[in-house]
Formats: structure tokens, C-alpha cells, sequence
């Protein structure tokens, strides 16, 4: 009846998972009796688990990001830890099985369940703005994506409380989670989570790349996109390309797992060396997914505050491109030390580097799009000089490791570890914390304390050189990843110090959640009447803060690369705002809850493959199904905004802007 | 003031101090050719980076400060978005340093590609490496001996390693030697060191394995060749790895006491190759293999 379900699933003799999994299922309990009480029901439903807006999927993708960055992190607390403690004789207090989960947990929540949903909430929240457009492509896909990356990061965490997670590292290589070395559900967990997730980024990529390609305002040709939108087009065409790869190969790793078959064993003619390069042909592209919005962030955040349009636009858009291409061609740079033979290492040891050429132009562009500017250094600037000092070091590693010889002594040692989190945190991190600083007043209305969030910048800086920078020494002393126990006592001092470095962190992002609900409760000092706090360049400052569920009354006409600078410009030339447009009703998408119903099977079935539970499978996987049958029969597409509130909002704006150029030319 | 700049030097002369005691025995302090020529290229290639990375952190904070908002001084220039001549050498720097250590690159792989025997007037040991949860196992073909946790070899003589895994992969890494290389089921790699002075080194995997990995440590021992000669003599004595043995050495287990065979089957690393039970320790031939492997295990270069 419940396949390998047992009560023997439930850690009851584990105290540190037990404990953790009955304090989250009490925190869960206290926000759902608080819900409860004060009626937020209907309105959660209404507005925002079955919206169909971009601008809240976006926001409710980036809380998916900022939760499960609790969680991923507080798995890294609990890693630094035992490594600090378990040194010599000791053998600390996680034993290897736990251990191994952890850290196998940590990576795979902290890429695919929080940098990815942060990019993703980001791109959605901003890319329509940027376009001048009412919304995505398709926007009930897209709330079907955020829901069915939200089932995958419940199932992650279920196996906290329901059985275990992956003890094979967070790619899960072969043989090792093979079915005769890793028998038990955690593997399954892993595969599971992913798969479903996967189809909802994939979904995502389709979603935006059609958009991005195809809605755009009028006059808004490629070469005046803003550079996020770019860098957006440019990582959501990896997903495309990647994803299903990622799919196509868990799924082989699960046929061996569920069916027998002989894709990765060590017997029946199967080969383990194919799923390492599928994976990274995956693996690889998939850190540009991340990186490459970063920089697109770090671009706006850079013009903006410099007062000045993007040095080298060209360029920009052009290394992007480069990047996005080149990509693809490097993943053997993950197992140089495969043996495979001296011609193959070194041409993609060469194809590596190639790609320092574009990224290093893209520096040189930020700078100089400071160079002649009037810098305020607002928090996300100090995220994009951070990022600067901090990424060119990451990117000197990166290319030390791109050439096989020295490789083959640093390979998988803590030297590679701190350069992917050099490169991760130093330009993932910095950056979505920058764009969320950057456009948290266009999205509620109100700016971030300024001085809180320039106290967890320093936290974030400071904390990474202290937590990593031992760990590249490490490297070099012959350290490697993934150890439960550390023989050699001479680490100590290195440990203790990047210890302290995680502490740090630790105190940015529990300040982040201070800066959050202090900013709420004094928002009325910082409220955001203009809706162009920073003094922007690009089309999303054109609109209210925050922005109607419609984005424009009317699709905003685009002059020129920086649509909303030279508007301005314009304007205060003129010293008076463009005509009055003509108001027309605006269609809308209705909101639909067939995305939750159909994450809400997709968990179940997910979880009933897990535990070999079929007949549940089966049901979910119909429901799944039918919930889109459902919705292919349905008689209403849109709802119709009346001409009224589109021009009251409108006339509204009008007003601020107008008061607005009078102060300015009273300045002047 | 006087007193923090004073701290700040005792932790700049403490951090000075832990990392030279700390890379003692890591891949900064090599005790082979190859190590030491995959050091010279790390050294190298990060001058060569840190030449252009330095001036380009100062020139970053520098830009930054000097155009800050309050500095009445710095020219603001707000339409200026393109000039020809930077975008060429923008490109250019990055572009050349990248065909300089592309060149790098190329070279080293090919000069220290670890299947490429070391020149040597003498004559390589054969060493057969194989993998176990969670411990290594070395076999000496020529000697007919057979080690475990415990890899002795003659300094100044080339190691020929072949290696595989008998479960999962592991990564055979013996950082003041130089290259590691990985070790994978039902496959052969080759892989050559050598250890110019006598020593004991630590040897370690370098692959997540599963539970027991971080108890994979082993120990090198580099003794001078007559010890070497000494020792495997001696080693005879010591107990027999027939498949009885082997089996009940295969069981998992971890932080394994170094121990030493006196005599190992004929064919039993290519009996784990090839993923067939071992063979009894009266001579075999074993049937031509069917490698899976990026080399075959005995291709023309590894004749015996």
C-alpha cells in the first residue's frame, strides 16, 4: 500500500533533523494560524498564488530565493561547524551519513532553489518592465513554472523529515548513486525534486525567450534593449539548450535506478564517464544562467548610478552573446583529470579561457562607465565595486584551473570550492542582493534602509574574503571537497577562520530579514511617490511604484537606447510632459489556480515515486493531467480593465511627473 | 593607532608564517619533476594575471572614489558612452593575455600529460592501483607483491602507475608528486610520477566516494632504490591476496592500518578491470581485455 514508506522513514533517533523538521513544521503552523486569523486567505489566493502577473510571480519567486537561502545556509553553518571541530582525533558531531547529506543538500538548494528562482524572480519582475510591455508571453505558464520549482524545493526539504537526502554530492555522480551503492530514497529525492523543477525552469526559458524575441514596446528595436533584457534573452536561450539535457540525463540515472536499465552501472556495458559529460554540458552553461543577469544587473546598477549610459552597449550586448556561445564548448574543464589525452585537455582548457576574454571586456566596460560620471554610492553600487575587486580574483582562479597542468593538482581540492563560491557569491550574490535593493521601491513603493543595507554588504564582503581565502590556502596544502573528517591538525588555525567568516555572513543575512521589516515599518519616511527613485534610465521608472497590474495605460513609444532617460530629457528641454495619450480599456490574463493544482499533483506523484508508492503516482500524475484538460476547456481568457481606472492611474502619474519637472525647473 | 597598525603587522607575520608551515606538504612544496613543473605553471600564469588584475582592482576603487558625486573637482561628462580606442585595447588585453597562457596551456598539457612516460635513465616501477571502499590497493606486478594504504617506491626512478576502481571513482592524488588523476570502474588510467628524494608523503583521494572517504588517506613511503630492493625482498613474507583474501579485503571499510602481501594473483587487476571474480593465485592467462577506458590498458605503450 505505501511501498518503502515506513515509520522507520521519520529520524526519531536523529535528534538534529527531528528537532529542525518539528521547528519548521511549528514556524509553518504559527504563519498559517496567523493567516488563518487575520483572513489573509482569500487575498493570498486571490492575489497572488493564483496570479498570473509577472511583477508578483517575480516577488513570490525571490521569496522562494530568500527562504530557501536560510535554509542552504543554514547547511553551511552546520558544514563549517563540523569541519571546525572535527580535526585530528575528533570526529566532530555529524557523522558521515549526515554529513554527506548536507553538504549534497547545500549545493543543490542553493543553485537550483535559491540563485536560480532569485535570478528567475528578477528577470520576470523586471523584463516586461524594461520591455515597456503589460506582461510575459505567456503568463499562466509562468505562474505553472514558479509553482512547479516551488514542488520541486518542497520535496528537498520533505526528505529532511521523510527519509534522507542524497549522499552523493549535488550532481549525484555515478556509480555512487547508482542503486547498489546508494540504495535508499535519497537519490530518488534528488532526482525527483529536479526533474520537476527542471520542467518549470524550462518552462520559464520558453516563456521569456519568446517574449523578449517578440513583445517588445514599439520603437524598441534590439540594439535600444536595455542591457538586462540582453543578458536575460541570453540566459534564458541557455535553458533552453541545457535544461533538457539535465532532464534527459536524470532520467537515465532513474530508469537505471527504477527499471534496472544499464546507462551508468559498472556492469551491463554501462558507463559512468557519459553521465560526467552530460551532466557538465549542462553543469557548465548552467553558471552562466546565473551569472549572466547578474551582470546585466550590475550594468543598470552601474549607469544608473553614474549618471551615464552604459560604456560600450555594443560591446556589452556582443560579450554577452560571446559568453552565451562559448559556453557550451568548455564542460570537459570539469574532469581534466579523466585522462582523457593532452589534445583534447588543452583545447578545452583554451575554449575556457576564451571566455575570460568577453567577461574581462565587461569589466573594463563598468569601469568606464564610472570614469566621467557622478558615482553615488547607494548600496547596490557598493555591490557592483565589491563584485569588481572581487570577481577578477575569482576570474584569475577560474583560468588557473582552465589549464590542465595546474589543474591536475587542484582539482577538486577547497582551491576549486572557494573559486566557484569566489564567483558565486562574489558575482551571483552580490549581484541579485544589488537588484534587490535596486528595484525593491518599484516593486512595493518604498525604498530599503540605506544603512542596513550597507552594513550587510560589508557583512556579505568581509565574511566571503574570511570564509574562502583560508580555504584556497587549503587547496594548495592538499586539501579536498567534501570531507566529514579532517586528519591533518595543521588546518585548524584556516578552519577557525572561516568559521568566523560564516559568522559574519550569517549576521548579513539576518539583518537582510531585519532590513526587510524595518523598512516596512518606516516606509511611510521612504515612500516612493515618483516612482523614478534612483533618477533611472530605463522604462520601468517610468511607471508608477508599484507598478499597475497592466505595467503602462499605453505601450510607451521608444526613442533612442535609454527609452526612459531620453524622455526625461525631452521633457525637461520642453519643460512639459508629452501629450496626453488617448486611454483605451486594456485586456487583461484572469489569474488561474491551475498552476498550484497542478504542483500540487506533481508533488504528490513526485513523492509517490520517491517511496514506490504507484497507485499514487499513477493518481497524481492524472490529476496533474486533468487539471490542464480543465483549463484547455475554459470559456473566459481575460478580463477587461475599464477605460476609467486606466486613465484615473494615468492622470494620477501625470500629476506626480508634472509637479515633479516644476520642482526641477524651480531648482534649475 | 600605533597600536593597530602594530597588530596588523603581528597577523600579516602570523598569516606568513601558517602558510609556509601549511604548504609544507602541499602542491607548493613538490618533491618531483612533475609537481614541479605544474608549480612553475601555477606560479607563472598567476604573475601574469596579477600583472593586469592589480592595477585593474586599484584603477576600480580608484574611478570609483575619484568620481563620487560630492568630488567638485572630477569632470562629469554624462553623454559619453563610446570611444574607439579604449574599445580596442579593452579587448586586446584580455585577448593577448589569453593567447599568451593559451600558449601555456597547450604546452603543458602536452609536456605533462600524465599517461607520457618520464624520461629516465632508469627504469620505471609498474605500480597497479586499485581503488576500494574505502582504501587503496597497490599491486607491484613485476614483483608480485601487493600493498595496501602503503605505496612504497624508489626515489629517482619513475612510478608507472595503471589504475582503476573496484566500486566507485576515486581521484589518486599525492599532492607534493604532482597530477592527479581519477580512478573509474571497469576503466585503466595511466598516470607517471616520480619522487627525486627519499620521504614519506601523504597520498589521499580525491573524489567524494561515499561515507568512508575522508578515511582514504595513504602513506608514501620514497626510500633510496637499495632499500626499496631491501624491502621488497622482505615483503614475501607476508601474508597471500588470493581471491579468499581479496574478497574480505573488498568489504567496506575506512582508516585502514597500512599492510603488505607477500604474493597477489597474476591477473587480479585485470580480473577487476574486467569486473570478473579473481583469479585463483596458480598462474592464469587472463583473455584479452575489452577496455571501456579513454586508453586501453594494454595498448602497445603498456607493454609489460
Amino acid at each position: 500500500m505505501f511501498g518503502r514508506l515506513t515509520w522507520d522513514a521519520i529520524p526519531f533517533n536523529q535528534p538534529i533533523p527531528l528537532i529542525t523538521s518539528l521547528v519548521v513544521l511549528c514556524a509553518i503552523g504559527a504563519v498559517g494560524a496567523w493567516i488563518t486569523a487575520k483572513k489573509y486567505w482569500p487575498y493570498l489566493w486571490n492575489e497572488w498564488i493564483t496570479s498570473t502577473d509577472h511583477k508578483r510571480i517575480g516577488i513570490m519567486y525571490i521569496v522562494l530565493a530568500l527562504v530557501m537561502l536560510v535554509r542552504g545556509f543554514a547547511d553551511a553553518l552546520m558544514m563549517r561547524a563540523q569541519q571546525t571541530v572535527a580535526v585530528g582525533a575528533s570526529q566532530g558531531y555529524l557523522p558521515p551519513e549526515h554529513y554527506d547529506q548536507i553538504f549534497s543538500a547545500h549545493g543543490t538548494i542553493m543553485i537550483f532553489f535559491m540563485a536560480m528562482p532569485f535570478i528567475i524572480g528578477l528577470t520576470n519582475f523586471v523584463v516586461p518592465l524594461q520591455l515597456g510591455v503589460r506582461d510575459v508571453a505567456f503568463p499562466t505558464m509562468n505562474n505553472v513554472s514558479f509553482w512547479l520549482t516551488a514542488s520541486g524545493a518542497l520535496l528537498v526539504n520533505v526528505s529532511l523529515f521523510v527519509g534522507e537526502f542524497a549522499r552523493t554530492g549535488w550532481l549525484a555522480f555515478p556509480p555512487l548513486s547508482e542503486k547498489a551503492f546508494s540504495p535508499g530514497v535519497g537519490v530518488d529525492y534528488y532526482l525527483v525534486a529536479l526533474q520537476i523543477a527542471g520542467v518549470g525552469t524550462l518552462l520559464t526559458g520558453i516563456n521569456f525567450v519568446t517574449t523578449i524575441l517578440k513583445i517588445r514596446a514599439p520603437g524598441m528595436s534590439y540594439m535600444r534593449m536595455p542591457i538586462f533584457c540582453w543578458t536575460a534573452l541570453a540566459s534564458n536561450l541557455l535553458i533552453i539548450a541545457a535544461f533538457p539535457v539535465l532532464t534527459a540525463t536524470f532520467a537515465m540515472l532513474m530508469l537505471d535506478r527504477y527499471l534496472g536499465f544499464h546507462f551508468f552501472t559498472n556492469d551491463g556495458g554501462g558507463n559512468s564517464m557519459l553521465y560526467m559529460n552530460l551532466i557538465w554540458v549542462w553543469g557548465h552553461p548552467e553558471v552562466y544562467i546565473l551569472i549572466l543577469p547578474a551582470f546585466g544587473i550590475y550594468s543598470e546598477v552601474a549607469a544608473t548610478f553614474s549618471g551615464k549610459p552604459l560604456f560600450g552597449y555594443r560591446s556589452m550586448v556582443f560579450a554577452t552573446l560571446a559568453i552565451c556561445v562559448i559556453s557550451f564548448m568548455v564542460w570537459l574543464h570539469h574532469f581534466f583529470t579523466m585522462g582523457a589525452g593532452a589534445d583534447v585537455n588543452a583545447v578545452f582548457g583554451i575554449a575556457s579561457m576564451i571566455i575570460a576574454v568577453p567577461t574581462g571586456v565587461k569589466i573594463f566596460n563598468w569601469l568606464f562607465t564610472m570614469y566621467g560620471g557622478r558615482v553615488r554610492f547607494t548600496t547596490p553600487m557598493y555591490y557592483l565595486v565589491g563584485f569588481m575587486i572581487t570577481f577578477v580574483i575569482g576570474g584569475l582562479t577560474g583560468v588557473l584551473l582552465a589549464i590542465p597542468p595546474v589543474d591536475f593538482i587542484v582539482h577538486n581540492s577547497l582551491f576549486l570550492v572557494a573559486h566557484f563560491h569566489n564567483v558565486i557569491i562574489g558575482g551571483v550574490v552580490f549581484g541579485v542582493m544589488a537588484g534587490y535593493t535596486y528595484w525593491f521601491p518599484k516593486a512595493f513603493g518604498f525604498t530599503l534602509d540605506e544603512r542596513l543595507g550597507k552594513i550587510i554588504f560589508w557583512c556579505w564582503f568581509i565574511g566571503f574574503y574570511l570564509a574562502w581565502f583560508p580555504a584556497y590556502a587549503l587547496g594548495f596544502m592538499g586539501g579536498t571537497r567534501r570531507l566529514q573528517h579532517i586528519a591533518d591538525p595543521s588546518w585548524q588555525p584556516y578552519l577557525d577562520v572561516e568559521m568566523v567568516g560564516t559568522v559574519i555572513i550569517l549576521a548579513g543575512i539576518v539583518l537582510t530579514i531585519v532590513q526587510l521589516l524595518y523598512s516596512i515599518k518606516t516606509r511611510e519616511q521612504r515612500r516612493d511617490i515618483t516612482g523614478d527613485p534612483w533618477d533611472g534610465r530605463t522604462l520601468e521608472w517610468l511607471t508608477l511604484s508599484p507598478p499597475p497590474h497592466y505595467n503602462f495605460a499605453v505601450l510607451p513609444d521608444v526613442h533612442g537606447e535609454e527609452a526612459y532617460w531620453t524622455r526625461k530629457q525631452t521633457a525637461i528641454k520642453l519643460d512639459r510632459l508629452i501629450d496626453e495619450p488617448n486611454y483605451q480599456p486594456i485586456e487583461m490574463p484572469l489569474n488561474t489556480p491551475v498552476g498550484v493544482i497542478c504542483a500540487f499533483f506533481a508533488s504528490v506523484c513526485g513523492f509517490a515515486v520517491i517511496w514506490y508508492i504507484w497507485w499514487l503516482a499513477i493518481l497524481g500524475l492524472i490529476g496533474a493531467f486533468a487539471v490542464f484538460v480543465w483549463y484547455a476547456w475554459r470559456d473566459e481568457h481575460e478580463h477587461v480593465i475599464p477605460i476609467e481606472e486606466v486613465r484615473k492611474n494615468a492622470r494620477e502619474r501625470r500629476r506626480i511627473r508634472q509637479e515633479h519637472l516644476q520642482n526641477l525647473s524651480q531648482s534649475i | 593607532m600605533r597600536i593597530r597598525s602594530a597588530a596588523i603587522r603581528a597577523g600579516l607575520a602570523a598569516s606568513l608564517v601558517l602558510l609556509a608551515s601549511g604548504c609544507s606538504r602541499g602542491v607548493l612544496n613538490p618533491v618531483g619533476p612533475v609537481g614541479s613543473a605544474e608549480k612553475m605553471i601555477l606560479i607563472n600564469s598567476t604573475a601574469i594575471m596579477l600583472a593586469i588584475i592589480i592595477p585593474t582592482i586599484l584603477a576600480t576603487v580608484g574611478i570609483a572614489w575619484w568620481f563620487r558625486a560630492g568630488n567638485r573637482r572630477a569632470t562629469y561628462r554624462p553623454d559619453w558612452e563610446y570611444s574607439g580606442a579604449i574599445e580596442l585595447v579593452i579587448w586586446s588585453i584580455p585577448a593577448l593575455t589569453i593567447m599568451l597562457l593559451g600558449g601555456i596551456a597547450w604546452i603543458g598539457s602536452h609536456d605533462l600529460d600524465p599517461a607520457k612516460p618520464l624520461p629516465s635513465p632508469n627504469k620505471p616501477v609498474n605500480v597497479q592501483v586499485v581503488s576500494l571502499d574505502w582504501k587503496w590497493l597497490f599491486i607491484y606486478p613485476d614483483q608480485g607483491i601487493a600493498t595496501v594504504n602503503q605505496l612504497v617506491v624508489p626515489a629517482g626512478t619513475p612510478v608507472n602507475f595503471t589504475l582503476t576502481s573496484a566500486t566507485v571513482w576515486n581521484a589518486f592524488f599525492i599532492p607534493q608528486m604532482g597530477s592527479m588523476i581519477y580512478t573509474m570502474p571497469r576503466m585503466a588510467t595511466h598516470l607517471n610520477l616520480q619522487a627525486d628524494r627519499p620521504g614519506v608523503l601523504e597520498g589521499e583521494s580525491a573524489q567524494f566516494s561515499g561515507d568512508g572517504f575522508p578515511g582514504m588517506q595513504f602513506e608514501v613511503h620514497s626510500v633510496p632504490p637499495a632499500q626499496f630492493a631491501a624491502w621488497t625482498a622482505a615483503a614475501h613474507n607476508g601474508p597471500v591476496l588470493d581471491p579468499k583474501a581479496y574478497t574480505e579485503l573488498q568489504k567496506p571499510s575506512s582508516y585502514v592500518k597500512p599492510l603488505t602481501y607477500g604474493s597477489v594473483s597474476p591477473g587480479l587487476f585485470d580480473a577487476i578491470l574486467m569486473n570478473k571474480a579473481p583469479p585463483p593465485i596458480a598462474p592464469a592467462t587472463t583473455p584479452p581485455a575489452m577496455h571501456v577506458s579513454p586508453k586501453t590498458a594494454l595498448g602497445p605503450k603498456n607493454v609489460r
